[in-house]
């Protein structure tokens, strides 16, 4: 059994399994396919490198999208 | 009449600008999209809502629109840098409007940070159209930044009071090189004429349209609005007279 970790998801703190990736964390959101960005303690995290980025302990991931807006 | 106008590479038809804050609906953004005529629409970067199965971005059919994200509710440049990394993340095209704002009231732009976070915008590449305040000297120093237009504010964000100093924005529009768009204060259809009978090269509205009665009416008025005050600003206007000056001939009366 893995351990898990603490991270905080926009601003919620969460509980995830050590080694969760941020296209794993996506897709524990539902958000898979969707069109979103995540930034990992104020860094992006491109695309690209959604599969192979690991959460570390006490991460914080901002995951945004746009909305409505002037 | 061909009066198109560019931004960088790109040539644009319409002179309208719009936001997509505040409708009811995805369906009724989609209408007033549509009714406006628009071909830039704008939107905000936003924490994801989990319980919303819909994002704005269902309304925008992408083939129609360039997408132009915002940096509303950034207070600094750094927090306006950041959010548009994400947002060059989540594909957009390459225009961004920049807005730091300076005072939660007022919504007034902090122009000195505007300019800094320009200034480290355009370093990187991003095209930027930076909302501000309606004075030359900030503006000329953002087209000096390398900025693609100039937004300077008609009216606070949101309060549809109209052109307040329609004197400072054909000074801006007589000496900075870039478009000047007008950015915020139109409430209503005879606001967005006169910012075009100024002689602006566009106006960006949201809550004109979104704030009305019947938006997707609003945003055909606007579109109709924005088209006249552009077409009487190339025909120019006659002189205004103190007296009156008869239009049928004053020779040959009947006695």
């Amino acid at each position: 059994m893995s351990a898990n970790i603490d991270v905080v998801i926009n601003g919620q703190p969460r509980l995830v399994n050590a080694g969760t990736t941020v296209a794993a964390l996506i897709g524990e959101l539902g958000l898979a396919g969707k069109p979103v960005a995540v930034e990992r303690n104020r860094e992006v995290v491109p695309r690209a490198l959604h599969g192979s980025t690991e959460l570390a302990p006490g991460d914080r991931l901002e995951v945004v999208t746009f909305v409505g807006g002037g | 009449m061909n009066d198109s106008w560019t931004l960088g590479a790109r040539t644009f038809h319409s002179r309208i600008i719009v936001g997509t804050g505040k409708y009811a609906t995805n369906e009724e953004t989609r209408e007033a999209l549509a009714a406006s005529g628009a071909e830039i629409v704008t939107v905000a970067l936003r924490r994801v809502d989990l319980s919303s199965k819909q994002t704005v971005l269902d309304a925008i059919d992408r083939s129609k629109y360039v997408l132009l994200p915002n940096t509303a509710g950034c207070y600094t440049a750094d927090e306006a840098v950041r959010t548009l990394h994400l947002a060059r993340e989540l594909g957009m095209d390459e225009l961004v409007k920049l807005e730091v704002i300076g005072d939660p009231k007022t919504l007034f732009p902090d122009n000195t940070a505007t300019v800094e976070a320009a200034q480290r915008l355009v370093k990187e590449g991003f095209k930027v159209l930076p909302y501000c305040s309606d004075d030359l000297v900030t503006c000329k120093r953002l087209a000096d930044a390398g900025c693609l237009a100039v937004m300077p504010l008609a009216a606070p964000i949101g309060s549809g009071l109209g052109i307040r100093n329609p004197h400072n924005i054909r000074l801006i529009i007589e000496n900075v090189s870039v478009p000047v768009i007008v950015d915020a204060g139109v409430g209503t259809a005879s606001d967005a004429a006169i910012a075009m009978e100024l002689g602006c090269t566009a106006i960006l509205m949201n809550t004109g349209i979104a704030g009305a009665r019947k938006p997707v009416l609003m945003a055909e008025a606007m579109r109709l609005a924005v088209d006249a005050g552009r077409k009487a600003f190339l025909a120019g206007r006659m002189p205004r007279r103190d007296y009156a000056n008869a239009s049928s001939p004053t020779t040959q009366l009947i006695e």
